[in-house]
């Protein structure tokens, strides 16, 4: 050691400070390094326990697909599941409330599900806004605070809803309204239509809400 | 003339400082705060036990997280926490190893205390708050050690409240309003989870501030014993002591990465350390209808559970109650004031007539309690004219070292089921263990001390 500091010594001098002097670069250097290998400690060791805030396995797991019987349904009934601890709704929708649809394409706000806030999946980017016009397949959370709107297919003039009524879903929290292929109307609270999940049939009478890789 | 407050820093912190002593006490308590320039090996552990105690506070939050303090719920939580939560399995072992590692690192800081005579006049405090700290610290253990609801945790939790119930006429009451309920259950396990996670932490926090703040009040005691105050420069700056930053604070920084280099290595390879970190026992959920076959406390409470197990009904009446007689005899013998001796006569016939009244066990629970409460006696006990055990007659070595035998063999003796060869043993270490601290007041004052130096040495 005291070689080193022999050669770097007379260079040092020259700079005005001796090496071990406490305004030694080197040692500011040295200061530098072992912070930033501490810092970089410290980010890793931040890692595992940011971590534990993410999902569990336990918690995926409760996300998993789920499988729906869909057969026996009547025409105009709206089956409820839990998938990820939301309510998805499937409406076996009559011949008029698909006509519905046509009535209700210029009091929409997005007719084309064209909006990329709640992406509406390929298959369902059309009128009826599902793979198959007859089940309609849709989470049942309002897109303005998340409340759950209630169901009301009668058409025609009803409590907090136009004269003009085609059949749809009303929010209760505040006010918003849907058409039954759940396209939010226009001038209304909430932004967007109802978020249709990824699903796909795996038989005519059992549906798969959550995937929808064909395999 | 009103005291003015002499602020020389400018800018954001001048305005601090003007109405906080935020400069003023990074100066006092860090960059003018001389601590002696001969700290040893000895001398990691404080700081090492602030490291572990952040540790054990920081983890403890992201398990709290994700443990259920229930009975029915607590058990898969924790198993929860070790399979399903992401890094959880790193989180729980790193309070359960920590746990452990609290206790060694405290055992050996209280050791420094011990050969160095930390304890002494004018530090008294310092050792009062931090006998404090270690009963804070073996009750937030036991606590703790109930949440996971294990066998262990059920069974050690069982016994230690049913040693309340040892106390005379209170004692069954006593248990039951710990317990808040006829046997060990859900409602001990909630107020548990609270003592753990709130009471006693916040109580730890404070006292180890105090324990700091007295220390820097009189400053820090040294390897050699000497006073570095009484030598100082024409600045006032002790001539053997350096500012605590940057010398201290860098060289505290290595003592933690070496720690963390243990520590790391039973975390992740050795987490059970051989049931001794986390009892084998308790990966079986808790069963109130059976206990299991080889039941001990945790290794850090060994010692003084084998206190409680050699204090039988022999060992009060055929040994101690002689020793008791003895040491009245010593008392008489050497002690001038007629009040202490008085007091002695007064208390050994007390202590002897108990012996033969009261139950064992109860004499079990008080002996255990002694073991750990004769530590707070240690600055009025020790007479010697040295305080370090350096300079120290050259016997006086195989006192201590005697002492540290006792303790890891009634530590050792404590994991194991009881024996003939084990109690015998245990009896005969427990007289060494209290006579270590009953007789010091004469044994401390024995032999021909070595002069101390005026000023410290670095030589061992």
């Amino acid at each position: 050691m005291s070689s080193s500091t022999a050669s770097t010594h007379s260079a040092e001098s020259a700079r005005g400070f001796v090496a071990g002097d406490p305004n030694d670069p080197a040692r500011r250097t040295w200061i530098t390094v072992a912070s930033c290998a501490g810092a970089a400690g410290a980010a890793a060791v931040a890692v595992p326990f940011v971590s534990t805030f993410t999902p569990s396995e336990k918690a995926k797991a409760a996300g998993a697909p789920v499988e729906v019987d869909i057969d026996g349904m009547k025409p105009g009934e709206l089956r409820r599941v839990e998938w990820r601890g939301k309510p998805v709704w499937i409406v076996r929708r009559t011949p008029e409330m698909l006509e519905s649809l046509k009535k209700t394409e210029g009091q929409v706000a997005d007719p084309g599900s064209a909006r990329k806030d709640y992406p509406t999946p390929d298959y369902a980017k059309n009128q009826y806004r599902s793979i198959k016009p007859e089940y309609f397949v849709a989470v049942g959370i309002c897109s303005h605070l998340g409340c759950s709107p209630g169901e009301k297919f009668q058409p025609g003039p009803q409590a907090s809803l136009p004269d003009d009524w085609a059949g749809g879903f009303l929010c209760p929290c505040h006010g918003s309204t849907f058409d039954l292929a759940g396209r939010v109307y226009k001038n209304k609270p909430a932004p967007d239509n109802l978020e249709v999940p990824p699903h796909m049939y795996l038989t005519e009478t059992r549906l798969l809400i959550g995937d929808d890789r064909k395999a | 003339m009103a005291s003015e407050k002499i602020v020389t820093t400018t800018g954001l912190m001048g305005w601090i400082d003007r109405r906080f002593p935020l400069t003023a006490t990074v100066q006092a308590h860090l960059t003018e705060y001389y601590a002696p320039k001969n700290f040893n090996f000895w001398y990691f552990f404080g700081s090492l036990a602030i490291l572990v105690l952040m540790l054990q506070i920081v983890t403890g939050i992201f398990l709290v997280m994700h443990y259920k303090p229930s009975a029915t719920e607590a058990f898969a939580s924790v198993e929860y926490i070790m399979r399903d939560v992401p890094w959880g399995w790193l989180v729980r072992y790193m309070h359960s190893t920590g746990a452990s590692a609290f206790f060694i690192v405290v055992y050996l800081h209280m050791f420094r205390g011990l050969i160095y005579g930390s304890y002494r006049k004018p530090r008294e405090l310092v050792w009062v708050f931090g006998c404090l700290i270690f009963l804070c610290l073996m009750g937030e253990a036991f606590f703790g050690y109930l949440l996971p609801w294990g066998q262990m945790s059920y069974w050690g939790a069982q016994v230690i409240v049913n040693q309340f119930s040892a106390i005379p006429f209170i004692g069954p009451d006593l248990a039951l309003l710990i317990r808040g309920d006829f046997v060990v259950s859900d409602a001990t396990l909630n107020r548990f989870f609270s003592f753990h996670v709130i009471a006693i932490p916040l109580v730890l926090l404070g006292l180890v501030g105090a324990h700091v703040v007295a220390l820097h009040e009189v400053g820090s005691n040294n390897p050699d014993g000497v006073d570095i105050k009484a030598k100082k420069d024409a600045l006032g700056r002790p001539l053997d002591g350096i500012p605590f930053h940057p010398y201290y604070t860098v060289h505290d920084i290595m003592g933690a990465s070496v720690f963390f280099i243990a520590f790391s290595a039973v975390l992740f390879f050795a987490p059970e350390f051989g049931g001794y970190f986390l009892e084998y026992n308790n990966f079986v959920p808790a069963d109130p209808l059976k206990t299991p076959p080889h039941i001990a406390p945790v290794w850090y409470f060994t010692p003084f559970y084998s206190v409680l197990r050699a204090t039988t009904e022999d060992f009060l009446l055929y040994w101690l109650s002689p020793v008791v007689v003895a040491y009245v005899v010593l008392v008489f013998a050497t002690v001038k004031r007629g009040f202490a001796k008085i007091v002695g006569a007064a208390a050994g016939a007390v202590l002897i007539g108990g012996f033969m009244l009261i139950d064992a066990k109860f004499w079990g629970v008080v002996g255990m309690g002694a073991s750990v409460v004769i530590l707070f006696a240690l600055p009025w006990i020790d007479n010697s004219p040295v305080k370090s055990i350096r300079y120290r007659p050259s016997w006086h070595v195989y006192v201590y070292a005697l002492f540290v035998v006792a303790f890891l063999i009634l530590g050792y003796f404590g994991t194991q089921p009881p024996s003939e060869v084990a109690g015998l043993l245990c009896k005969i270490c427990t007289l060494v263990y209290f006579g270590f601290f009953a007789l010091m007041p004469w044994w401390s004052e024995m032999g021909e001390a070595k002069s101390v130096p005026d000023r410290v040495t670095f030589a061992h």
